[in-house]
């Protein structure tokens, strides 16, 4: 090997050694990061971990939500119309929350089995139903068509 | 009774405007391939009508939002009498069919300017560059004919009354973000087919550089205000005061800008030293790739966001084959011809082509975490993997340590002298700036708030490192000469791009430092008569009102706030809207903006028992954000109107005079 082409080997396999690098801070950066999605199905059999970060998620079931009437604390429960969840939240609700629609919460499965939320997430648009949550409703036994066309009932204000 | 036709003479005008398409991307590189003249003429003309074809098209969209004309679903789907018609004329890309249709409108504007301004440049490079412009419009035109077509109507039951267009897009930052972001998405099709047509041609040269560098820079200025303004909008609309989620909307848009950023800097090597040509061009397949992939997953309904429209499977497979047969091409039309217009030119690595393959190498590894980030849950999706996310700490633990190196590197690039300079040099010329922004960072947030944040004089410390060699450079740079102001007057106005370019950066990280580490959220129950302190402000609930909108209720909050230091107060109304026809609700918030702080109050929920909860925000250099933004624009912009380009255009054409390899072209 003449001089030079070691020179050039050196810095080939210096730019390789750093992408490995880069590449495996990547991915360890990704696996500390990556929230799973479960079902009320799934946790009530025991899948999800406890103390993690994930994400939950199905339909606000109908009459749950329980506001503390001093703080802004706020309970309600999360079914896939098999099983329920009950999740613990504090703070604001997003606009498009409300009973009966899909919502998925992220936040961390206590021991005694409630889910402390950090997050409520309703999305922008009143038909939106969130792909997990139609996913896990139709892994439960429910076609598309039992829920989505409810009549909105957001008219009841007026 | 021509009114009634409005949306059918529309829909003809998209169909010849894709057959003059179709024209414009055959026949110009026919003619380029086999040098017949004729054959390169028609890219001309064909640009124009069609333009104008697509123009008619969205007049006549337009026409059926303004006239209320709910036969068309589009208008049924998307408005409502009773919007206000600023609303309705927006409300034409506030949906998927309408905004693909503004953005064929805008490829069509661009391939018309491309080929309008093209005097000076080789007949053949220009045939190319319309045929690949043109190609590039067949794709999108048979999108929306085939896929997407905006004016199906509903017939025969025609609705009374529209759907009402989406509360959270009844907004100004709506009528101008898209328009903005797609003017830079679709602009970076320009350079790209630049890029094509030079490797076609086998000619890349300075000329080309300077040709390709105008374009690519008013692609990326509108890019950059696009993306300031969707983060602008996304703060005081979605009402809870974030500026920037790490969405995949949002990382779609940012993407393409990484690249582009990238180019720009590429593009100034090319131009300077006659290296890194592959490299450019390779960076503008990627730019425009990344602007299409940006496209796939907005619009195909893969994502969910506020800007997926519709769920439509074979809009998505269309755009995703789109997409893959560009790169594919384009690739291999890279790997065909890219050696042929390779060229070595060495330099040292201490020089600002060093330090500029860096900024590149930095940009592309920032594209492709992000990028990673992006598609792996997709990725996994589509193979029944699991249903993931990845929030914001991956893409934080990534972009800002790699924003920092950045930095590093930015403070030394603008003072490197092009091939090589010695170390010493650089040192001497750069080690008060160092000092000074070390001082300046580790103090200024001390006597700003009193207490000390790592994160934030690591930002300040880096913005200060990225303006304050700039200063001294032009110091030196005006020493010379009658006086200092004459000397600020010689430079040139590129050098002033490249100034407020790096400025606006600087601005930007402020901004991001100080909000991300100062600002104060509380969120609280409040009644009337409630008080509170939130940073030095006393913010008191006077009364709940309702009141009624043009097209929504509304319930109103009056909030006195009294600044406690000065004693000066104002009255803060934040709304909560009921929208009428879609029954969606909406916070409205009330802002107090200002340089250095924003008070932001958005109404929560309606406890029932006369109480609301309430979100009070106090947001220090949030403005910054996007200041930096527009400062970045300008500079991008300030850099196109140099004379160099201007004057470039009589130097062309006599080199390409003197060049055996056009002539042989033109004949």
């Amino acid at each position: 090997m003449t001089p030079k082409r070691r020179q050039k080997l050196a810095v080939i396999l210096g730019a390789l050694a750093l992408a490995a690098v880069a590449v495996g801070l990547t991915l360890y950066a990704l696996r500390a990061n990556i929230n799973l999605f479960y079902s009320p199905v799934q946790i009530a059999l025991g899948d999800a971990p406890i103390e993690r970060a994930i994400r939950a998620g199905g339909m606000v079931k109908e009459g749950s939500v329980v506001r503390d009437p001093q703080s802004l604390d706020v309970e309600f429960l999360v079914t896939d119309y098999v099983d329920e969840l009950a999740v613990a939240y504090n703070g604001i609700l997003p606009d498009l929350f409300r009973e009966g629609q899909g919502v998925v919460v992220v936040g961390k499965l206590s021991t005694d089995g409630r889910f402390i939320a950090d997050k409520v997430l309703a999305r922008h648009d009143e038909n939106y139903m969130p792909p997990e949550v139609s996913q896990a409703l139709e892994d439960a036994g429910y076609s598309p068509a039992d829920y989505q066309d409810q009549p909105v009932e957001a008219a009841k204000r007026e | 009774m021509l009114v009634k036709l409005i949306p059918e003479l529309g829909h003809f005008a998209l169909i010849i405007a894709l057959l003059m398409a179709v024209l414009q991307g055959v026949m110009p590189l026919a003619g380029a391939a086999t040098r017949r003249p004729l054959w390169m003429a028609y890219g001309h003309p064909m640009a124009t009508g069609q333009f104008l074809f697509i123009a008619v098209a969205y007049v006549c969209l337009t026409a059926s939002y303004a006239l209320d004309d709910f036969s068309v679903a589009n208008v049924a789907n998307n408005s409502n009498s009773l919007l206000p018609w600023y609303y309705k004329l927006s409300a034409v890309w506030g949906n998927h069919e309408g905004s693909v249709l503004l953005w064929s409108l805008m490829l069509a504007g661009w391939g018309y300017a491309a080929s309008r301004f093209s005097g000076g440049l080789p007949r053949d490079m220009v045939a190319r560059v319309q045929g690949v412009m043109g190609l590039i419009s067949v794709g999108f035109l048979l999108f929306i004919l085939l896929t997407s077509n905006p004016f199906e109507r509903l017939l025969p039951n025609v609705p009374h009354d529209g759907a009402d267009l989406n509360p959270l897009l009844q907004d100004i930052g709506l009528i101008v973000h898209p328009p903005m972001l797609y003017m830079g998405y679709v602009g970076f099709s320009v350079v790209f087919a630049f890029a094509i047509a030079a490797l076609l041609g086998g000619r890349l040269d300075a000329a080309w550089t300077r040709w390709a560098r105008p374009w690519t820079n008013s692609a990326w200025a509108f890019l950059t205000v696009g993306i300031a303004l969707g983060s602008w909008w996304a703060y005081y609309e979605l009402g809870w005061g974030g500026w920037w989620f790490w969405d995949p909307v949002e990382n779609a848009s940012l993407l393409p800008w990484l690249t582009g950023t990238a180019l720009i800097h590429s593009l100034a090597v090319t131009e300077k030293r006659g290296s890194f040509k592959s490299w450019t061009v390779l960076l503008a397949i990627f730019t425009f790739s990344l602007s299409l992939l940006g496209t796939f997953l907005v619009r195909s309904g893969v994502l969910t966001s506020v800007h997926a429209f519709a769920n439509d499977p074979s809009r998505g497979l269309f755009i995703l084959v789109l997409l893959t047969i560009t790169v594919t091409l384009s690739l291999l039309i890279f790997a065909l011809r890219a050696p042929r217009v390779s060229h070595h030119v060495s330099f040292s690595w201490l020089s600002r082509d060093s330090l500029l393959l860096i900024n590149n190498i930095l940009l592309v590894i920032m594209t492709v975490t992000i990028l990673l980030g992006t598609l792996y849950p997709l990725i996994l999706d589509s193979l029944n993997l699991g249903k993931i996310s990845v929030g914001p700490p991956y893409f934080n633990a990534l972009f800002v340590p790699l924003t920092v190196v950045m930095c590093l590197f930015m403070g030394l690039g603008p003072v490197a002298r092009w091939k090589s300079m010695p170390a010493s040099e650089l040192r001497r010329k750069l080690w008060l700036a160092g000092v000074a922004a070390l001082v300046l960072g580790m103090v200024l947030p001390l006597i700003y708030t009193g207490e000390w944040n790592l994160w934030a004089s690591l930002g300040i410390v880096a913005a200060l490192w990225i303006v304050l060699p700039i200063g001294k450079d032009m110091w030196d740079k005006t020493r010379h000469g009658s006086s200092r102001l004459a000397g600020l007057r010689k430079l040139s106005l590129a050098y002033w791009g490249m100034v407020l370019g790096h400025v606006g950066i600087a601005v930007t990280i402020i901004g991001v430092a100080v909000v991300s580490n100062y600002a104060t959220e509380r969120t609280v129950r409040m009644a009337p008569g409630t008080e509170l302190d939130v940073a030095g402000y006393q913010f008191t609930l006077r009364e709940l009102k309702s009141r009624r909108g043009a097209n929504f209720m509304a319930d109103t909050a009056v909030i006195q706030v009294r600044n406690i230091e000065s004693g000066r107060g104002f009255i803060m109304r934040p709304e909560k809207r009921f929208y009428l026809a879609t029954g969606m609700p909406m916070t409205q918030v009330a802002l107090r903006p200002g340089l250095f702080r924003d008070i932001y109050v958005a109404m929560g929920e309606d406890l029932e028992d006369g109480s609301w909860a309430m979100r009070i925000q106090y947001k220090p250099f949030v403005r910054w954000l996007w200041l930096g933004g527009l400062l970045m624009a300008l500079g991008g912009i300030l850099a196109i109107v140099d004379k160099r380009y201007r004057r470039t255009r009589t130097a062309d054409r006599a080199d390409v005079a003197r060049s055996p390899k056009t002539q042989e072209a033109v004949l």
